[in-house]
């Protein structure tokens, strides 16, 4: 297939990268056909804040003389969205916030180094929630990001989900065979969910932070999200890896994950966890976590009921630690040494003016959140009672992974909501990671795969969450369902529409 | 505990973040929401639990006292939104 035919971006990140290697194409051209969709489909989607069009072509270039000189990386080549929450030297890099409306980093992140020295190519920076704070990329300071996938018979702009729906959106809609998330709560995995491709959140410590944009340390980790479970395997196998910049980085090898996700899953012990099944949760969810528990028992897995039974504690229990971290971390933008600045006559009006002006609502919320949970006379009754309910919440995790390999439950408690839905109960916006905000309390990696469409036709994915370090069992159950779903629905607007109208014109 | 407007001057003070007056009673509504929910963390019995620092994977590591990065004075500044040569500026806060 040559890259110029509509298809091509369709293509999976694994059969572009593999169609590279064999020459079938080149890179130059694959990326120039990603870059014309961009183009085409952004000014709509709002997937992309910055398009890197001239670098992308160059580091291309780059990889197709690699490729003739037989030196080609895994991702050589691959036109890839990176969040703007990840440090690209000398491009700026905004976590769609005002306050870093022009930061251009004098260095790069340790995960976006790993994928250039494995030869990809990005074409620009995704667009997040402000410092990846939100369920909906709604609170954007370059405004919203419109889901590519519509409700049956309606044009009405869907949420991508959050906080990484600008590479949600972009890889759904084929602006980029991959792109990079970072995962706090469940920003990989409910937007993923959301837009019908797969996320990975690895286990904390797998990928290194440095250069990554803080948001909660002991809980952000960045991870691959793409259009197949092999296509995560391969971006995890480049983005993973032992950082001494980062001393929660975990020093232990990469395995081959690619080759993980052929594994049989004969004899696995799948955990059904009674506490997912929320009050209020849409029939068509319990219906389709009915579904995937059928499909893995039909490829040989035992299904076992188990409990984690402080799973109802882990939203609130997260909504101390996180902003707590979030306004430590953000006390570094103070308008003297980076960032936005707004004047002031005194030293702290300075700081209270630029801050007041360069974080969005909830930004702001959130820190003092934060600072009202580590004041003085509160820090017992809030922050360390969180933490010992966090203690909990990483027992039951531990307790059940004695029994079970693998759980499996729905990625989040609906479908993709329009924009102008959003509630104003900002505990309403919350309990949209009611799922996944446990396993990022405690560290392990968990895996959202696209498994079927609702009634109005949006997609809903499968969350999959293993053992400390199990990523290789993800992938294979992963694979599993991917397979068993056989999910080939997508979504209404796509760069290979746009490419076929482009040249039928 | 109820969050009262003062809590909220209080708490926008310490955070550095500059709030108008007609904003605090709609900040404080806001917050309360919030913390009511999560006060459901009462139900938790945590006695002998131990408080959880991180995820406790990543063993702490040793390293030679050395330094392993510096000479970057333009790099730092790069970013600055106002200098002079090569120092921050701040207004002036020593009379």
């Amino acid at each position: 297939m040559a890259a110029d035919t509509p298809n091509a971006l369709d293509m999976s990140l694994v059969e572009a990268r593999d169609g590279l290697v064999r020459k079938a194409f080149s890179s130059v051209e694959l990326t120039t056909a990603a870059l014309a969709a961009v183009e085409a489909l952004n000014p709509r989607l709002n997937a992309y804040i910055t398009v890197t069009g001239d670098q992308a072509l160059a580091q291309a270039a780059q990889a197709d003389a690699a490729i003739a000189a037989g030196e080609a990386g895994p991702m050589a080549g691959v036109p890839v969205g990176i969040k703007d929450l990840f440090c690209t030297k000398g491009v700026r890099t905004t976590a769609a916030s005002n306050i870093l409306r022009d930061f251009v980093p004098p260095y790069e992140s340790t995960v976006t180094a790993n994928l250039r020295r494995d030869g990809a190519v990005f074409l620009g920076k995704t667009n997040l929630d402000e410092f990846a704070m939100g369920s909906g990329n709604l609170t954007s300071a370059f405004g919203p990001v419109e889901n590519p996938w519509k409700r049956a018979g309606s044009d009405a702009a869907l949420v991508p989900g959050g906080s990484s729906g600008g590479s949600a959106a972009a890889v759904a809609a084929g602006l980029g065979f991959g792109a990079t998330g970072t995962d706090t709560g469940g920003s990989i995995r409910q937007p993923a969910s959301y837009c019908g491709i797969t996320g990975i959140k690895p286990t904390y410590g797998r990928c290194s932070r440095f250069g990554t944009i803080a948001f909660a340390s002991s809980l952000d980790q960045a991870g691959p999200m793409a259009r197949t479970v092999a296509d995560c395997a391969v971006m995890l196998g480049s983005m993973a890896g032992f950082d001494a910049q980062d001393s929660t980085s975990v020093d232990r090898p990469v395995p081959d994950y690619l080759a993980a996700c052929g594994r049989s899953l004969k004899g696995l012990r799948i955990g059904i966890p009674r506490e997912y099944h929320a009050p209020g949760m849409p029939a068509e969810i319990e219906a389709i976590w009915q579904q995937g528990i059928a499909w893995l028992r039909d490829a040989g897995c035992e299904i076992v009921d188990v409990s984690l039974p402080h799973t109802k504690y882990g939203l609130a229990t997260y909504y101390i630690i996180a902003p707590a971290e979030c306004s430590s971390n953000l006390a570094r933008y103070d308008g003297v040494r980076f960032g936005a600045r707004v004047a002031g006559g005194t030293l702290d009006e300075l700081y209270e003016n630029t801050r007041r002006a360069g974080f969005g609502d909830e930004t702001r919320r959130r820190i003092m959140m934060g600072t009202y949970v580590l004041s003085a006379g509160y820090y017992d009754a809030y922050y360390l009672k969180a933490q010992k309910v966090r203690s909990l919440i990483q027992r039951d995790f531990t307790d059940v992974f004695a029994d079970v390999d693998v759980l499996l439950t729905p990625t989040a408690p609906s479908a993709a909501f329009a924009q102008d839905e959003k509630p104003s109960d900002p505990v309403q916006m919350y309990l949209n990671d009611i799922f996944t905000v446990p396993a990022s309390m405690a560290g392990v990696p968990a895996m959202s795969v696209p498994a079927g469409v609702d009634a109005q036709g949006l997609p809903l994915g499968l969350q999959l969450i293993g053992r400390f370090f199990d990523e290789e069992t993800l992938f294979a159950v992963g694979s599993a369902l991917e397979r068993a779903a056989a999910f080939t629905h997508r979504p209404a607007l796509r760069a290979s529409d746009v490419a076929r109208a482009g040249i039928a014109s | 505990m109820s969050l009262d407007t003062a809590t909220v001057r209080r708490i926008a003070r310490l955070a550095r973040i500059g709030i108008e007056e007609n904003e605090t009673e709609g900040l404080a509504r806001e917050l309360n929401g919030i913390f009511g929910w999560i006060e459901q963390l009462d139900e938790v019995d945590v006695s002998g639990v131990a408080p959880m620092i991180g995820t406790g994977l990543a063993t702490p590591r040793m390293r030679e006292d050395v330094v392993t990065d510096g000479d970057r004075r333009d790099d730092v500044l790069s970013n600055a939104p106002d200098r002079v040569d090569a120092f921050f500026t701040v207004p002036k806060v020593v009379e």
